[in-house]
């Protein structure tokens, strides 16, 4: 039972201080979470807090390996839209 | 074509009142300011345009966290309130970031003014911030701090900035209307969750307007930032401006929105354009009302060290400031010698209140009104025309007229000069150049190409390499006196430089 950070993390360092637990560690090349220590901040608050205030979508995984925050859900940006914005810009 | 000369009175640009000259002219931009506020400013280069010619001021990137998500950021980059997107800053601890402040203070002694801005909300990590202030206000006393936010947690350490003795404090202010802040914020975290829409809005516009109120209240300088998205808040910032000022913010500054698809962000990647410099000129125009001291803002890169667009932050990375001894004592006696200086320079080249810039007579006593014009200048700083036209980064624009020569804002270009042919063919960086300079009818600067000379021409922007280390202002009403008393001009449309006296 436990929260997870990727690759994609940007090192805000917004997710650290708030987590209840302190499984949140700063870390190179990226943030990562204790496995032993998070526990979904059951008991704490509602919502996981590191997923609450991550600004990349994709960037943690819930228990089952999903992303908390699916493309789009944070930007607002259609993910299509995104796709074809990224590949208009590759072949440039 | 010879200009019809109408009798040989000296003409007055208007009849009566003071608007000839009076009121202390325009380019005595702090006139209309309390006394006190005006002692703040006056010699500040975030908020005189004078005094940003001699000091300069930088910003350290020790707050990356932010508590909200602005459609004109993408996180992986710099906060774009007070920097370019798309470049990173080196992130720093407070004590690394005391050691680099300490070590640039000591070599420019220009530097006057630290600020933390973004990446980030400098208030969403607080501790990082505070620990920065108050290390900085023991080891050097004589830096003024400011501080940058988008306000969410302003409310709650409005006491803390207080106690730091904070200089000013600048907020981003893009609506007081949830509906359009909807549309520009797409998320908060508050109290713990993530709130989207219209209630996240609701929220961010209640603590900005909470915090602004609060420093205005204790006497801390506060300045708004607004973020120009046409279409989206354009119409809406004139109120945003008389909501700010009747809250006791001393000036309302609109930028750009700079959105680019390769910036990642949901303005770049959705298609929304930023404003032109004509749309964004009138619109700063109305929100300015008097207080027009804030159009050299830069939005400079969070990290930058130096002045007037210029970056010396090579010189200043942690490796090379970890291996600098510094005698800060010393330093600050050097400091305060060169500011003395500058101070009287900017005092002598300032324009004593009530004087008119350009004698009327210069202007061949015509019963017209010569109508005011766009001039463009190439200056390193100091406050004179020092720069090479292919050496500029950018060039800043003073609208010049019968009354007065007063600066409007700054154009980026790419340099002409220099890149090498790694950086393309020159022409079409030239192109861009002469493009960014739209609306000016001349650019002065201390040297200049043949074949940027002859583009200029041909573009009908007069090309003017002869007021080399002069004082801007000076120059730039000599030339427009030079090229009123030519009467050759002519705008876009094909229209006379005069206009009927009176219209
Ligand atoms: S889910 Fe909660 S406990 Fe687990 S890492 Fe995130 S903030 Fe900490
Ligand atoms: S909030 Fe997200 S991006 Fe920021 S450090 Fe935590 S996991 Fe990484
Ligand atoms: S406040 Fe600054 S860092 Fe935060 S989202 Fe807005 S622009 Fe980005």
């Amino acid at each position: 039972m436990a929260y997870q950070i990727i690759d994609s993390c940007v090192n805000c360092w917004a997710c650290e201080p708030l987590c209840p637990s302190g499984a949140i560690h700063s870390a190179q090349p990226h943030f990562f979470i204790d496995r032993n220590r998070c526990n979904e901040c059951d008991g704490e608050h509602v919502e996981a807090q590191c997923a609450s205030i991550c600004p990349i979508e994709g960037a943690i995984l819930d228990r089952w390996g999903v992303p908390a925050n699916p493309p789009g859900s944070l930007t607002g940006i259609p993910p299509a839209r995104m796709r074809a914005a990224m590949a208009e810009i590759r072949s440039r | 074509m010879q200009l019809p000369v109408i009798g040989r009175q000296v003409a007055q640009p208007s009849e009566g009142g003071c608007s000839a000259s009076g009121c202390g002219g325009s380019s005595d931009h702090l006139s209309h300011l309390p006394q006190s506020i005006r002692d703040k400013v006056r010699d500040h280069p975030c908020y005189s345009e004078e005094a940003h010619h001699h000091f300069a001021r930088m910003h350290v990137a020790v707050a990356p966290a932010c508590n909200i998500q602005c459609h004109y950021c993408n996180r992986k980059y710099d906060c774009a309130n007070e920097s370019r997107p798309g470049v990173v800053s080196e992130l720093l601890t407070p004590d690394q970031a005391v050691k680099k402040v300490i070590a640039v203070a000591a070599h420019i002694p220009q530097m006057t003014v630290l600020g933390i801005a973004g990446p980030g909300d400098p208030l969403a990590n607080p501790e990082r911030t505070f620990e920065t202030f108050r290390q900085l206000s023991e080891k050097a006393p004589d830096i003024k701090l400011c501080v940058s936010t988008n306000g969410l947690s302003l409310p709650d350490h409005v006491e803390a900035l207080c106690q730091h003795n904070i200089d000013h404090v600048t907020i981003t202010i893009n609506c007081v209307d949830p509906e359009i802040g909807a549309k520009i914020y797409p998320w908060i975290f508050w109290n713990n969750r993530r709130i989207k829409g219209r209630r996240a809005a609701e929220i961010l516009i209640q603590r900005q307007q909470q915090g602004l109120q609060m420093l205005t209240e204790r006497g801390v300088l506060v300045k708004v930032n607004s973020v120009m998205i046409p279409g989206v808040n354009d119409r809406h910032l004139e109120e945003v401006s008389q909501v700010v000022k009747a809250k006791g913010a001393f000036l309302h500054n609109v930028m750009p929105l700079i959105a680019e698809a390769e910036h990642g962000t949901f303005y770049g990647v959705m298609g929304q354009r930023g404003p032109t410099h004509g749309e964004l000129q009138s619109l700063q125009d109305k929100c300015a009302g008097n207080m027009n001291l804030m159009r050299h803002c830069r939005q400079c890169r969070a990290d930058a060290v130096g002045m007037l667009g210029e970056d010396r932050g090579g010189e200043f990375t942690m490796d090379k400031v970890e291996e600098m001894i510094i005698d800060y004592e010393a330093a600050m006696r050097e400091r305060a010698a060169y500011q003395q200086v500058a101070l009287a320079t900017l005092e002598a080249q300032r324009k004593p209140a009530g004087e008119q810039r350009i004698p009327l007579t210069a202007l061949g006593g015509r019963k017209r009104t010569p109508r005011p014009m766009l001039v463009a200048v190439a200056t390193t700083g100091g406050g004179v025309i020092n720069q090479h036209f292919g050496d500029a980064r950018e060039f800043l624009v003073y609208e010049a007229s019968p009354m007065d020569v007063r600066f409007i804002g700054h154009r980026k270009v790419e340099r002409y000069c220099g890149g090498g042919s790694s950086s393309g063919d020159g022409e079409s960086v030239l192109q861009k150049t002469i493009a960014a300079l739209a609306g000016c009818e001349a650019v002065l600067c201390s040297k200049i190409g043949y074949e940027p000379w002859e583009m200029l021409e041909q573009a009908g922007v007069a090309p003017n390499g002869e007021h080399a280390m002069e004082p801007i202002e000076q120059a730039v009403s000599a030339v427009y006196a030079e090229l009123v008393a030519k009467g050759r001009r002519r705008d876009a449309a094909g229209e006379e430089i005069f206009l009927q006296a009176g219209t």
